[in-house]
């Protein structure tokens, strides 16, 4: 295995419930190589997003080290993770997340512009057109399907070139063609510019289109295997 | 099903849905109870004074009933009726005088009220005085150096204190005491100096009250249970209203109090009801937004088989039960706030307040609490009838028609009509009301415009501000879908606008009698100049270089009692002019200042029949012609005359200024004084006094400075209480940007979330967030200071007629508010957006 880009030690995450604190994930030891596609799969309330969401730094560790292209997610603060985000992962999630005030464009641009880019608005354009979507480009997300939303969320993680591209149950509220073609250019972008990716998924099919499958139950690694 | 049943199942759907408590409405909960609590306060205040006015009337006017006369004392035979008539009677004369200290060789002069009263002052009531006495030991001195008593105003600018001299006229007198409180001084209207009581027979040999010099008498009367007040009146009016005497009786003490707090008291109403407007707006959102997160409950309830009117109707009364509550809580509030803080409100007030519950004041206020609230609702509640099963778990409501069905728009301006209908009846003045209404309607709409334009202006300029990512998001928040942009505007700017206008109003109106009317107004007014001090006066004033112009005239006081041998309030109405006596004069010659603008001025030299020139403005208002004639009362001798010309009349420049000359025989047979104005520069201004004061103590001097001192500080009390009804406007304006903040929060907190996980800092968040906050509310302030500036104007140009400029201080300060107001409501909810974490949001979203 070539050296991991990503890389989960005794990962921990509890969290404070109306009933007492509730163990979402409870000792994750894990690695993800360079240029890997790992799918991660399990029942529902296995954990699967929520370790997610410790890769992507969007949720704090309560245990254990998370380090991604080197550097200690747990160490960082807010902003920090925020900056190392913008500079290094991309996300894709199940509801689209899709900001309800830009159009698709203005959606697209926003990591771009984040990242200080002159021509954010140009390569957001570009990145629309190549998720077919040129045309939708001044519409605001309520004016759009689910299937072209969650394209556009496609092209917004996308388009600043992640080192990481996470992706949750991105077909989860897709019908089957929509999924499919979801999946396509999920893998289309991730070929194309060589990320590495994370995918939680219910559907075996698609997780089967990894290298490697992870199964989560109550929070711990159920098993991992190569897919065919 | 029949309505009742519908109603019978909407009820049952509401109570369930209300079972969640009312954390969403606490806004909707302040808007309507603040709102209805301002026009309750300010009701319970009015009625307490005139319920004060009312109980201490008697006191108030100094006796059941009071006779008075204009430049004279009664006659014998009304003197003879009133003791007739009267178990009680106290004669006083009211006059202005100079009140003069000489100490170390310097004298020092102080314009002064005179109150010369009988022993039998005051008949109802007493006067306090410090050092605590009888009013009658404080005028037991010695006969040769008599004793008198004056406010603290007087004693401090003169520097005296009891038991020193001063003059009145040419006699010296002794300061037995210091006037605290005279009970009849509601009564005395608009004064120019402060009050000082001594008694008329005292008066004897200061040489004032000389015939001609300008004085009230005035007769009061305790009258004894036999005797109706209704029936003295008719027959003191019917002997000898013609001759001059006016009748006022403790039914309405002090009329003049009562007219100026009725009036205030419903325009202060009327700018509360832009106050309950704004909170409209509020309510209207919080409705909005309420039905927004009940969207799919709707869809269900619809999916189930739930038609438009149960729908309609469970909304309908969860609202109707809210406002109820608003509306109660306001009226506690409106109630108990000015009960609870009485003692300080009364020490305020020049006039006696007597608080208490007024059910009346309070149904008002309700009155326009519900209706407020059924018309704000109205509008959003009628949307419900948009929301179909198919479009379960949609954004339905944002893409709703914009306007209501008919018979719900029909409903809306049906119930807008009686409440202005309404608000008309109970302020008694259709006029200012109607300009009220229309001013807040057309503020509104205005506003409403606004708001849609600065939506399409944010999204015009996202293009430009790409490249500056927090300035982009931030237009991109305020052009897009569910913007805040309409209630911010409409919240603030309603507020703000009031603000606006009474800013630049109030500005321009003391600007033009502090700044310009100084430049253009005399030094000083001298009254009751005798006839055989005028040549002295003129030549002390007219050699004087330091002078620029003199003007003189004689000076005598009139009733217009008859138009064409008819009542003049029969021809004229209540006009200003032939409501009590006005200064008249007469001249051989057209002065240099007059212009006839029609008809002509008699020769120089006419000795024939009575002629009449007048006011034209004034003449063109009572519908006078050239030839009509006029009957004046001059000191209860009856002239008639016949109208040979109109002039043109300035008042704006406090110059001399009569409505009404006459050619010289036909006046100058009266007793009279003189009237003059100087106008000299200021610092040769205390010598003209002092020489002036020398040679002919009886003269009084008003300062014109003073005066206009007087009158600036009456008009800023009237802003200042306009400003506190703006600033009520505004609270509720705020608490509609809280709102607003608050039901934008989730929407905040979902985006900064989106934003967090493309790698936005939380300061570059904070920043987006504070720059929509921020050109949401300067937009706000622009709106809102053109709508004042426009208001300022029309009221300037069209009502008060003075000049009009942008008072830019203010303009600014109304720009800064909005901007503050709604950056603070924006940034008390920026704190959970930046401290909430990503995954947490965009999951709960999942």
């Amino acid at each position: 295995m070539t050296d991991p880009i990503l890389s989960l030690t005794e990962a921990r995450l509890t969290l404070d419930g109306n009933a007492g604190p509730v163990e979402i994930l409870r000792g994750i030891s894990l690695s993800v190589a360079k240029g890997e596609t790992l799918g991660l799969i399990g029942p529902s309330g296995s954990g699967k997003s929520s370790l997610l969401m410790l890769m992507g730094g969007l949720e704090r560790a309560t245990g254990g080290t998370i380090t991604a292209l080197g550097r200690d997610l747990t160490a960082m603060d807010e902003d920090a993770l925020a900056r190392f985000r913008r500079e290094h992962m991309g996300v894709v999630f199940q509801s689209f997340h899709l900001i309800p005030t830009m159009t698709a464009l203005e959606n697209v641009a926003t990591p771009l512009e984040l990242a200080g880019m002159a021509d954010a608005f140009d390569r957001a354009a570009e990145e629309l057109a190549a998720v077919g979507l040129a045309s939708r480009a001044d519409h605001y997300p309520a004016q759009m399907s689910g299937g072209e939303q969650q394209r556009v969320a496609l092209a917004r993680a996308s388009a600043p070139r992640p080192d990481i591209l996470l992706a949750d149950e991105p077909t989860g509220n897709l019908d089957g063609p929509n999924g499919e073609a979801i999946m396509d250019l999920l893998f289309g972008l991730r070929d194309r510019h060589g990320a590495t990716l994370v995918l939680v998924t219910h559907a075996p099919e698609l997780a089967n289109r990894c290298d490697r499958v992870i199964r989560l139950r109550d929070g711990i690694l159920d098993r991992q295997e190569a897919a065919a | 099903m029949s309505l009742t049943a519908d109603a019978r199942l909407a009820a049952r759907f509401a109570a369930r849905e209300l079972r969640g408590g009312l954390s969403g409405f606490r806004i909707l909960l302040a808007c309507l109870a603040l709102g209805v609590a301002a026009i309750a306060g300010v009701g319970s205040v009015r009625s307490a004074i005139e319920a004060g006015l009312s109980e201490e009337g008697a006191a108030l006017l100094g006796g059941d009933a009071e006779v008075s006369f204009t430049y004279r004392f009664a006659t014998e035979e009304e003197r003879a009726w009133m003791e007739e008539t009267a178990d009680q009677l106290s004669e006083i004369a009211d006059f202005r005088s100079m009140a003069v200290v000489e100490r170390d060789g310097e004298t020092e002069r102080a314009l002064t009220q005179i109150k010369a009263v009988d022993d039998a002052y005051p008949l109802v009531g007493s006067v306090a005085l410090t050092p605590e006495m009888p009013l009658a030991d404080a005028f037991a001195c010695d006969p040769a150096r008599p004793c008198v008593v004056a406010e603290a105003l007087l004693t401090d600018r003169l520097g005296l204190e009891p038991g020193d001299s001063l003059r009145l006229g040419s006699k010296d007198f002794t300061l037995a005491a210091v006037l605290e409180r005279e009970p009849d001084s509601a009564t005395a209207g608009f004064a120019f100096g402060p009050r000082l009581i001594v008694r008329r027979a005292d008066l004897d040999g200061a040489g004032l009250l000389e015939p001609g010099t300008l004085y009230d008498s005035h007769y009061r009367m305790t009258l004894p249970p036999d005797v109706s007040v209704d029936a003295a009146k008719a027959t003191a009016l019917e002997r000898y209203e013609a001759t001059g005497l006016r009748w006022r009786d403790a039914r309405n003490g002090a009329p003049g109090v009562a007219r100026f707090v009725d009036r205030l008291g419903a325009f202060l109403i009327l700018v509360g009801l832009s106050g309950l407007a704004v909170g409209g707006v509020g309510v209207s959102a919080a409705v909005r937004a309420y039905l927004a997160r009940k969207t799919s409950v709707i869809a269900t309830l619809r999916t189930l088989g739930a038609t438009r009117r149960v729908i309609f109707l469970t909304y309908f009364l969860q609202i109707g039960v809210l406002a109820v509550l608003g509306i109660a809580i306001g009226l506690i509030l409106g109630a108990v706030v000015p009960m609870a803080f009485a003692p300080l409100i009364a020490e305020q007030l020049p006039v006696p307040a007597r608080f208490g519950l007024f059910p009346g004041t309070l149904a008002e206020a309700a009155i326009y609490g519900l209706l407020t609230a059924l018309i704000f609702t109205l509008w959003p509640l009628a949307r419900t009838e948009d929301i179909r099963a198919a479009t379960l778990f949609r954004d339905a409501l944002s893409a709703g028609r914009l306007l209501p069905s008919l018979p719900f728009l029909g409903a809306i301006f049906g119930l807008l009509a009686l409440l202005v209908a309404l608000a008309a009846f109970f302020s008694g003045t259709w006029t200012l009301t109607l300009w009220t209404a229309g001013g807040i309607l057309f503020a509104l709409v205005v506003l409403a415009l606004a708001g849609a334009g600065l939506r399409q202006l944010a999204r015009r300029l996202q293009r430009a501000a790409r490249g500056a990512a927090p300035l982009r998001w931030a237009l991109s928040a305020i052009g897009g879908p569910r913007s805040e942009v309409l209630p911010v505007v409409l919240s603030l700017g309603l507020g703000l606008s009031v603000l606006a206008a009474v800013g630049q109003i109030d500005g321009n109106l003391r600007g033009a009698i502090t700044r310009q009317l100084p430049d253009r107004a005399p030094s000083y007014f001298f009254v009751d100049i005798q006839r055989d001090q005028i040549d002295g006066f003129l030549e002390r004033v007219e050699t004087d270089p330091a002078v620029s112009r003199v003007e003189h005239a004689p000076m005598l006081r009139g009733i217009i009692t008859r138009i064409n041998g008819q009542p003049a309030r029969e021809v004229a109405g209540d006009h200003w002019v032939i409501r009590g006596d006005r200064g008249i004069t007469y001249s051989a010659a057209l002065p240099e200042t007059s212009r006839i603008t029609e008809g002509e001025w008699w020769p120089e030299d006419y000795a024939g029949p009575p002629l009449i020139s007048f006011a034209a403005e004034e003449a063109a208002e009572l519908g006078l012609k050239i030839g009509d004639e006029m009957t004046v009362n001059v000191l209860g001798r009856d002239i008639t005359g016949t109208v040979a010309s109109f002039r043109e009349v300035d008042f704006s420049t406090a110059g001399m200024g009569f409505i009404l000359a006459m050619n010289e025989a036909a006046l100058a047979g009266a007793p009279h004084s003189f009237i003059a104005t100087v106008y000299a520069e200021e610092e040769a201004e205390a010598a003209i006094l002092r020489d002036v004061g020398s040679a002919a103590p009886n003269v009084t001097a008003i300062r014109v400075r003073d005066a206009i001192d007087r009158v600036a500080l009456l008009l800023a009390g009237i802003a200042s209480a306009t400003s506190w009804g703006a600033a009520a406007t505004l609270l509720t304006g705020f608490l509609v940007l809280i709102g607003a903040a608050l039901s934008g929060e989730r929407e905040r907190i979902y985006e900064a979330a989106v934003l967090k996980t493309l790698g936005a800092s939380r300061g570059r968040i904070l920043g987006s967030l504070a720059l929509r906050s921020a050109l949401m509310g300067a937009g706000a302030g622009v709106v809102a200071l053109a709508a004042g500036i426009a208001g300022g104007w029309a009221v300037c140009f069209f009502v008060l007629e003075t000049e009009f400029s942008v008072i830019w201080g203010n303009a600014f300060a109304v720009v800064l508010g909005g901007l503050l107001a709604n950056l603070l409501a924006g940034l008390a909810f920026a704190w959970r957006p930046l401290s909430v974490r990503p995954a947490r949001v965009l999951r709960a979203q999942e």
